[in-house]
């Protein structure tokens, strides 16, 4: 595939995450930071999302299965992920959060399990659409190409 | 001490930079990790020198007020920008330690929250706070907090 039309691939790719909520401003935000000093701060970023997220996911599994579940406990991380999806524009993820926290403070279990697979299932889309668009740039890099922003 | 405290003597961005002899230095606390890393850049993107702490308490150790100060740790910071919600010891809390210390209640802090409450922001802002920012963090709120410290 031509470089024109890997970096058209790459822009209708990202628009179309923006359209369905993946990501919101804050990833363009980021992206901005980006300079020559730090040509991977949006990747590295993007590294310590997934895995803060997924020990976080981790926690919270564990967490939910006890016998009589913390709520606080469960509530701290709830709120440390919906930071960090906030934090770096995965929109998605940070919505399923604030409906998360809501169950948590009024212990309801039920709710908070059904949060807990919503999360785990948006997370895990935002990352497959991020590693790709990351593919696709690096496509772009090691064809000589520069990222269309 | 969190990590972060690389110089940015080289990398003078462009339009961000005043002339201020010394790069401020800036303490940023926050216990999210990737908001660390964000205020890291941001703070650097405008020629600062950065510190990072995950905690309330390590600050304290760091500036010289907690019970466990290292001996010649104790740097000059311009400016403090902490999470208001951290496990501990809040953003809050830690304001008015700051405050109280006559060594520096001078120094200028800044209060971050992913909450936009008025009630919180009044507080803070009564209690010393020079800014209160709304998380995410972007780069405009870093230029207006600059300004705060040209003041």
């Amino acid at each position: 595939m031509d470089l024109v039309q890997l970096q058209r691939q790459l822009v209708d790719y990202k628009t179309s995450l923006y359209n369905e909520g993946f990501l919101d401003e804050q990833f363009t935000q980021l992206q901005e930071l980006q300079d020559e000093n730090n040509p991977d701060f949006v990747v590295e970023v993007v590294s310590l999302f997934f895995e803060d997220s997924e020990r976080l996911l981790n926690e919270l599994t564990k967490a939910l299965e006890q016998q009589s579940v913390d709520f606080k406990r469960v509530d701290a991380h709830v709120h440390q992920l919906k930071g960090s999806s906030s934090s770096i524009g995965a929109q998605r993820v940070q919505k399923v959060c604030i409906a998360f926290r809501n169950y948590c403070e009024e212990q309801n279990i039920e709710g908070c399990v059904k949060c807990l697979q919503q999360v785990r299932h948006e997370y895990s889309l935002v990352k497959t659409k991020l590693e790709s668009m990351f593919q696709l740039q690096q496509q772009i890099l090691s064809a000589g190409g520069s990222i269309p922003m | 001490m969190g990590g972060g405290a690389g110089g940015c003597g080289d990398d003078s961005s462009d339009d961000m930079s005043v002339e201020l002899g010394d790069e401020p230095h800036v303490l940023a606390v926050d216990d999210n990790l990737i908001d660390r890393k964000l205020v890291e850049k941001l703070l650097k993107n405008s020629s600062c020198k950065v510190t990072t702490a995950e905690n309330a308490l390590r600050v304290l150790n760091y500036l010289g007020l907690g019970n466990e100060t290292l001996e010649g740790t104790v740097s000059k910071v311009n400016l403090i920008i902490t999470d208001y919600c951290m496990p501990g010891m809040t953003g809050y809390e830690l304001l008015k330690k700051i405050k109280e210390s006559s060594l520096l209640k001078e120094v200028p802090v800044v209060i971050m929250s992913f909450e936009n409450i008025p009630t919180r922001i009044s507080q803070c802002l009564e209690e010393g706070a020079k800014m209160f920012m709304l998380k995410p963090s972007k780069q405009s709120d870093v230029v207006q907090l600059k300004w705060h410290l040209m003041k």
